[in-house]
């Protein structure tokens, strides 16, 4: 079985996040960035479908993106994908282009899972998986906290609103995994070195023959405002007052 | 425009958050001198579809195949009406549905989609959307190329619609519904909410953190509450990580969003991510021990203080 992994680089969650005079970008010059926390999870599947056997697992993660993205592949690696590719493209991609550019990749790579994280956790917008099972006319699973490989494929559970959904789904397929699925590992030290000789494949967007054509426009960005001005209370007495106050 | 509103059922019936979803379509419709519809999908849909006609016009399509909500089946279905319909925008409310399957949908479409879209403008008679970008902690302004345009609205970002004055028409879709595909096979869901209602439909939600320590205390704190107060209980996602609140009830960036007319937070530190999910709430208060919790920020009121000894009061002098 071949997995493929899309990953995204994404800042810091601990971090907070200004904007840039021309309101178009974020201030991210001291920003340190990360592998995008759900895609940790999916690497973690993967690595772990691998590890359960019997069959064989191929695990090759995928960046799109600019140079320093090679940094983040190389976490991927040193947690345990066997090999990287990087696209690069400078330009800005909106979920649509990244989901047509993958497409491409795994046209190229043939995998019988692509799994991925459910929502990238800079633009929350939670669409290229759907997008790339809907482009590919491959069944899909969206946020899975739980996945067993079956002799048809997949069974898989679902964090819906309503509570967890089981599904069954065959292969090839794309999942995209949720924060319950697994806690990512940490990458030892001779997994960080050894994950320095694995072979990271460059890309240029011009040979996936893809034209960038851009769905969404961003107009500008603006930092809510959010102060409140918190009374404090002291004692019960005085948050019941309060409460019977607000309360519908 | 010419809107196709997505419908979402729950037990049969129109979610609230759709109704939310509505508005939002009215006013693009309005502005443009445009029509809204629904569509409704699903089996056994009489009630549903006269429910729904009283807002505005309905297509629906009942069949088995949409008993359950296989996101392949359902979203080339939804993309055969907007095609044929020729409608140039669709909408529905957020939530994992949406996200499972009208953002399916948008990839057969074209893939020019706005996510959980918190509000709207038309300038220059362009229909400018915002919505929450880095759990909610910027707020970005967009613009969608290409047609059709799919948008989620956030439920509780517009209020939800009235009915109009007579019931508006009701159409039987036709959809090939053998020509689909059918490769998701849905075999049951768990739901360990109770009877207590969805965290994003209460008015009034009680939301549990770390400092509860085990199911047990937070059935009895944060449940009795809730209970006492006819609300909805929330958690922070530490409590569903260690097991100690079923996942639906997570508020959050990658949990819900809500905005109640009151909510409390037991215990909850205030993360960025956590506040993504609360902080449009018309009044937050906040209980907690630490009285730099940045929760405090962001609240209206609040109480320094230990949630064990607290709560059991507050359940005893508001019951
Ligand atoms: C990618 C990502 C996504 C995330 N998504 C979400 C999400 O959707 N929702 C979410 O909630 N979190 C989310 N998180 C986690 C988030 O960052 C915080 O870790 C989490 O919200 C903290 O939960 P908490 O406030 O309950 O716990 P803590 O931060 O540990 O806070 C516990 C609080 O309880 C107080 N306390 C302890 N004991 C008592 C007592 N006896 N009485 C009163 N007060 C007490 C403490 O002072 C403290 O302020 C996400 C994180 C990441 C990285």
């Amino acid at each position: 079985m071949k997995i493929l992994v899309p990953t995204k680089r994404v800042p810091d969650t601990d971090q907070r996040i200004t904007i840039r005079e021309d309101t178009h970008q974020i201030d991210d010059a001291q920003l340190p960035y990360i592998v995008n926390p759900f895609d940790a999870i999916a690497i973690e599947e993967a690595i772990r479908i691998r590890e359960a056997g019997p069959q064989e697992v191929e695990i090759v993660a995928v960046g799109i993106g600019v140079a320093e993205y090679e940094k983040e592949l190389r976490t991927a690696l040193a947690m345990g994908a066997d090999r990287a590719l990087i696209i690069r493209c400078d330009a800005v991609l909106d979920p649509w282009n990244v989901a047509g550019i993958l497409k491409r990749v795994v046209e190229r790579e043939t995998p019988d899972l692509v799994l991925m994280g459910k929502q990238a956790v800079d633009d929350d917008a939670s669409q290229v998986g759907q997008f790339l099972a809907a482009l590919l006319d491959w069944p899909q699973a969206t946020f899975a906290s739980n996945i067993e490989c079956t002799e048809k494929g997949l069974r898989l559970e679902r964090e819906i609103d309503a509570g967890i959904e089981t599904v069954q789904i065959p292969l090839p397929a794309v999942v995209t995994a949720d924060l319950r699925l697994n806690e990512p590992r940490y990458a030892s030290l001779p997994s960080i070195l050894k994950a320095r000789k694995k072979p990271i494949e460059e890309i240029a967007i011009e040979e996936l023959d893809y034209s960038i054509e851009p769905r969404v426009e961003l107009i500008a960005l603006a930092a809510p405002n959010q102060t409140r001005s918190c009374q404090r209370v002291d004692s019960v007495d005085r948050l019941v007052d309060a409460l019977q106050e607000v309360l519908p | 425009m010419n809107i196709l509103l997505i419908a979402e059922l729950q037990d049969g019936q129109i979610r609230p958050g759709s109704l939310s979803a509505l508005t939002f379509a009215r006013q693009v419709a309005l502005e443009t001198d445009g029509s809204v519809r629904w569509l409704l999908l699903g089996e056994n849909l009489e009630a549903a579809t006269t429910e729904a006609a009283r807002y505005a016009p309905v297509l629906f399509c009942d069949a088995a195949i949409f008993a359950a909500t296989a996101a392949d089946s359902w979203a080339a279905a939804i993309a055969e009406v907007v095609s044929t319909g020729n409608f140039d925008l669709v909408v529905a409310a957020s939530g994992t549905f949406a996200k499972d399957v009208i953002t399916r949908s948008a990839g057969l479409l074209g893939g020019a989609m706005a996510s959980d879209v918190l509000g709207h403008a038309f300038v220059d008679g362009r229909l400018q959307l915002q919505r929450g970008m880095y759990a909610g902690s910027i707020l970005a302004t967009v613009t969608l190329l290409g047609s059709p345009q799919i948008v989620t609205i956030q439920p509780s970002a517009y209020a939800a619609a009235e009915p109009g004055e007579t019931p508006a028409t009701v159409t039987n879709e036709q959809i090939d519904t053998s020509r689909l595909p059918q490769n998701i096979r849905i075999e049951h869901l768990e739901s360990k909410r109770g009877g207590r209602p969805d965290v994003t439909e209460a008015a009034v939600v009680v939301s549990g953190g770390r400092a509860i320590k085990s199911s047990e205390d937070f059935e009895s704190l944060v449940g009795g509450l809730a209970d006492t107060l006819h609300a909805a209980a929330g958690s922070s996602r530490v409590l569903v990580d260690a097991g100690i609140a079923p996942n639906e009830l997570q508020v959050g960036q990658t949990g819900k969003i809500v905005a109640p007319e009151v909510y409390l937070a037991l215990g909850i530190s205030g993360a960025v991510q956590h506040m993504a999910g609360m902080k449009n709430s018309k009044v937050i208060v906040a209980v907690n021990n630490d009285p730099d919790a940045p929760i405090f920020e962001v609240a209206d009121y609040g109480m320094v203080g230990d949630v064990y000894e607290v709560v059991p009061q507050l359940i005893e002098r508001l019951g």
